[in-house]
């Protein structure tokens, strides 16, 4: 969604331009090589560039773990924190300062698990910050502990025969919290990517987008059932709004309702043709569909990307901002002075 | 009134008004305190209040007190109460062992009923007798039964005429104090602007209580008190909480940094939440996190972003936030750390108040972490060291822990309302743009090893701060063992240096003595009246009371060296007397502790220093 301020936002930095390499530090990336997290980080100084707010009005707040040190790497202002935090400290940030534009960098153990809460407040309290979870399912700065994304009996180094429970889909969690935007893109589909930030940009509240990223040491092939080149148009959906949900190698392919569920079928075949393909629609108040779109996990269902779920609501930060404003105005107050002096009981000692 | 035959002058009085929680006792302590203030006395305040919301009617544990203290010289609520109201049996009897010898009793007798007598475990129907009380010393007052009458043409119903028996006390206890109901009336009747009838209920019901002293009580003695003369402006009543809250906005103001808290609902620190929330009229942005955790890391991102940013809180939260409050040693980052003091460990005892965080506050951190702790003395001064917490946050790029405790938090004395000129400008370190052209480092100090503060939006100084070790000179992240402890030992330095910045320790009474009595925070005016009255009675002692723990005043080590005998007076086991024998090796430190969740009595303190120096 593409409220007002942000249209005249976009409007005042077309002038300026900004190049990727204007988001860029000059530290060097410390990934392992192979690792995902260096296309979402090349992804990210672009969308940022098309986004167009400076570098200097731009923060980028992560917790700890591999992905965390994305902001070391970004030319803005940012900080790099403690594990599970970074929700809470760009909740602060933002709210200080709703001027800037807040990104929140976050793994699936960071956000999800030692910042669950922090992440599930954060989306209920519809702070206007960009949610990047890079979701690898795996624990890699500590090498190799499962997350809360890990699949059931993932066999890690402390889950040796296999987990005994069952994961998150972040997805769920979003709308549990009563998110209103929700995107989802794989490390290696850039131009989708891409998209999705700057999507999340331009939505005014909070935006979470999970990236499925592949960890080459500890969790290789995380995504490949879904995101290998011969699979990924059987296994995933690019949903657009206004658009029909095809898929397939030929957009052959296509999601109809199905009693209270969801059902892929081939246009033309078993009756169904194209008008029974639904139009996707981000923007609709009510969850139900984009949920169950959200939870199609590629094996029966395609898996799907792009945005979701897009739904304007009223953002933290600024509701704090407008309380401020109208309660000063009506109370009107010089200084603490003037306010103690108009509130309390007081006399004068001559 | 009185002949005034029988007018006792005292130079201060304490009342202690107890009851059910829902009696209105403090509404009551409240105006009689205010009252008096307004007439030129100083007061202090205490309530005592149980940690169950609404216990019980009529049940021992349901009993709340709310003490005063008015009058001349008065630095604490008093050990104990020359007049106590009880609303009822339970409160008589929870309550007595506050009263002094010949101390008056008000009493409310219609309340002496079998199921009220047998909620309060009474074993007899004669609480007077059974407790011992000499009946010349207790007015046993028919409340219920004056305020039915005095309020049975008002239309009122029942339940809500007996609200009104705060009133009909507050009325005796004017009466009791040689003090005309006016300027009661006054207060009510500011109160009561808005709703005429209730004030015009409550004035008939102070007078009805005021005329029934007068006309059946002649014979006991009623007392007048002393005022003294104050510093002239304005006056009001202040409690520490409100008073905290106060400071942090009046540091907002002079250092022209927007006030962010980032707090969480706990006991006894809840109330400067909710007076920063009010304070969205002064531009206040207050919130409530979703944990303590999210309160200390929220004000961290405000903190980052250029505000003057607090988190406030108790004990427990103090140690959820400790790892919060390492990042912002390690980022330099200004922070206001409050913790409002409990009993401990653990939930303790949410209520009472106690000095046990201290070490925390010191050292409740992983890795060499140290940062500056202030206290503060007494209700008022917390609106002081608020300030001073703020402000050396602010000129020093550090996390700054204030300690308070559940007795000063909660208590009030009157305050005079600071004028403009009374506080000094807070000059915020910020990085300037000749400073950023010249290839500013964030971790660049100055020559106090302050770094600069360069706030998101301006240009040229983005940057980035995190938990990471930094190198020296670049500010990158570094793992290098030897620039580690050089770091280490900077940010150790930058704290030591802010002792050329504060005060230095103030000693009084006997200063010339060879004993001196030591506390710190909140004890301040238990050990103040407790140094006047040993001097008084031949015990010579010299007093000083610590405000600023880290770094130490500058001269406080070689002030205390002077002394034969160092008494530290505090309510935990020696947390405050460590630390100095610590940095006195040589030097045997006395101690006077006490962990009751309760304040010291004055009393206590004084036995406590004669038994040291009489051995």
């Amino acid at each position: 969604m593409v409220n007002s301020k942000d249209k005249s936002d976009m409007e005042n930095n077309a002038e300026k331009r900004f190049a990727p390499a204007d988001y860029k530090s000059e530290q060097s990336v410390r990934w392992c090589p192979g690792c995902g997290d260096h296309a979402i980080l090349n992804v990210l100084h672009k969308a940022m560039a098309e986004i167009g707010v400076a570098p200097k009005d731009t923060a980028v707040v992560s917790g700890i773990g591999c992905s965390s040190r994305l902001p070391y790497y970004m030319n803005t202002y940012g900080m790099h924190t403690i594990h599970g935090r970074a929700a809470a400290i760009a909740t602060g940030l933002k709210t200080a300062r709703p001027d800037l534009t807040v990104w929140q960098i976050s793994g699936d153990g960071d956000g999800l698990a030692i910042g669950g809460n922090h992440f599930i407040h954060a989306v209920r309290r519809n702070i206007d910050i960009n949610i990047l979870l890079f979701n690898n399912k795996i624990y890699g700065l500590t090498k190799g502990q499962y997350s809360p994304t890990s699949d059931r009996g993932a066999v890690t180094k402390s889950s040796p025969y296999g987990t005994t429970e069952d994961p998150f889909i972040p997805a769920e969690l979003v709308f549990g919290a009563r998110g209103n935007f929700f995107a989802r893109s794989i490390d290696i589909a850039l131009d989708t990517t891409k998209e999705v930030m700057v999507a999340a940009a331009r939505h005014k509240g909070a935006s979470v987008v999970e990236i499925r990223q592949n960890c080459v040491i500890f969790n290789q092939g995380s995504h490949a059932a879904i995101s290998d080149k011969e699979r990924r148009a059987e296994h995933t959906i690019h949903l657009r709004q206004g658009e029909k949900m095809l898929f397939g190698e030929n957009m052959e392919k296509g999601l109809v309702q199905d009693g209270f569920g969801l059902k892929a079928v081939t246009v033309g075949q078993d009756g169904y043709t194209i008008d029974d393909v639904l139009v996707h629609d981000a923007t609709t108040p009510t969850n139900f569909l984009h949920q169950q779109l959200a939870m199609m996990d590629g094996d029966t269902l395609p898996l799907a990307i792009g945005v979701i779920r897009d739904v304007e609501a009223l953002s933290y930060e600024e509701e704090v901002e407008h309380q401020v404003e109208s309660v000063r105005s009506k109370k009107g107050y010089k200084n603490l002075r003037d306010m103690i002096l108009s509130t309390s009981e007081t006399w004068t000692v001559e | 009134m009185l002949s005034g035959t029988n007018v006792k002058t005292l130079d201060r009085v304490v009342v202690r008004f107890s009851g059910d929680s829902g009696d209105g006792m403090q509404l009551a302590g409240n105006i009689f305190s205010n009252v008096s203030a307004g007439e030129g006395s100083q007061i202090s305040t205490f309530p005592d209040y149980p940690a169950e919301i609404r216990a019980p009617q009529g049940s021992l544990s349901g009993v709340s007190g709310f003490q005063v203290n008015v009058g001349k010289g008065v630095h604490t609520p008093g050990d104990e109460a020359d007049v106590l109201v009880a609303m009822n049996p339970a409160a008589l009897k929870t309550n007595l062992k506050f009263l002094k010898p010949g101390g008056i009793i008000i009493c409310d007798v219609d309340t002496f009923r079998p199921a009220d007598l047998k909620k309060a475990q009474y074993a007899t129907d004669d609480p007077v007798t059974e407790l011992g009380i000499n009946p010349d010393r207790i007015m046993l007052v028919p409340m219920t039964t004056l305020l039915k009458h005095t309020l049975e043409d008002s239309g009122m119903d029942p339940k809500s005429i007996l609200k009104c028996k705060n009133m009909l006390a507050l009325g005796l206890i004017c009466w009791l104090f040689d003090s005309p109901v006016e300027s009661v009336l006054r207060k009510l009747q500011k109160k009561f602007a808005k709703k005429p009838a209730v004030y015009e209920a409550n004035a008939k019901v102070i007078q009805a209580g005021w005329d029934y002293g007068h006309n059946t009580h002649s014979s006991m003695p009623t007392y007048r008190i002393e005022t003294e003369s104050v510093k002239p402006g304005v006056y009001t009543d202040v409690n520490g909480n409100t008073a905290t809250a106060w400071g942090l906005i009046m540091a907002s103001e002079k250092s022209g940094r927007p006030l962010f808290l980032g707090s969480y609902p706990i006991t006894p620190a809840t109330d400067i939440l909710h007076e920063l929330a009010k304070r969205k009229d002064l531009g206040v942005k207050a919130c409530q996190m979703e944990d303590e955790i999210a309160g200390v890391c929220s004000a961290i991102g405000a903190s980052y972003a250029g505000d003057l940013a607090v988190t406030s809180t108790s004990g427990p939260g103090l140690a959820l936030k400790s790892e919060g409050i390492g990042l912002a040693v390690m980022a330099e980052l200004p922070l206001v750390v409050i913790d409002v003091q409990r009993g401990g460990p653990s939930t303790g005892l949410p209520t009472k108040t106690e000095q046990t965080d201290l070490m925390q506050a010191l050292y409740g951190r992983n890795g060499e972490s140290p940062l500056c702790v202030l206290a503060a003395a007494s209700p008022t001064d917390c609106f002081t060291m608020a300030f001073e917490a703020a402000r050396i946050a602010i000129e020093h790029m550090t996390p700054v822990i204030l300690l308070t405790d559940a007795f000063i938090a909660n208590g009030s004395s009157a305050w005079r309302v600071p004028e403009e000129e009374d506080f000094p400008e807070i000059k915020p370190h910020y990085v300037d743009a000749n400073r950023v052209e010249q290839g500013w480092k964030p971790f660049d100090r100055d020559e106090n090893l302050v770094r600069y503060w360069a706030i998101p939006g301006t240009e040229g100084a983005m940057h980035r701060v995190g938990g990471l070790e930094k190198d020296i000179k670049t500010s990158a992240i570094s793992t290098d063992g030897k620039n580690h402890e050089k770091m280490v030992n900077i940010r150790r330095e930058k704290i030591a240096r802010i002792a050329d910045d504060i005060p230095e320790l103030q000693v009084n009474g006997a200063v010339d003595s060879d004993t001196i009595l030591v506390g710190w925070g909140g004890t301040y005016g238990h050990l103040f009246t407790a140094t006047e009255e040993l001097n008084a009675t031949g015990n010579p002692v010299a007093f000083a009371q610590f405000r600023y723990i880290n770094p130490l005043p500058k001269n406080a080590l070689e002030v205390l060296s002077g002394y034969k005998n160092i008494i530290v007076a505090e309510l935990n086991t020696g947390q405050f007397a460590d630390y100095l024998q610590m940095h006195l090796p040589g030097k045997e430190i006395l101690r006077i502790n006490k962990v009751e969740g309760q304040p010291f009595m004055v009393r206590e303190i004084v036995d406590g220093v004669l038994k040291h120096i009489k051995k």
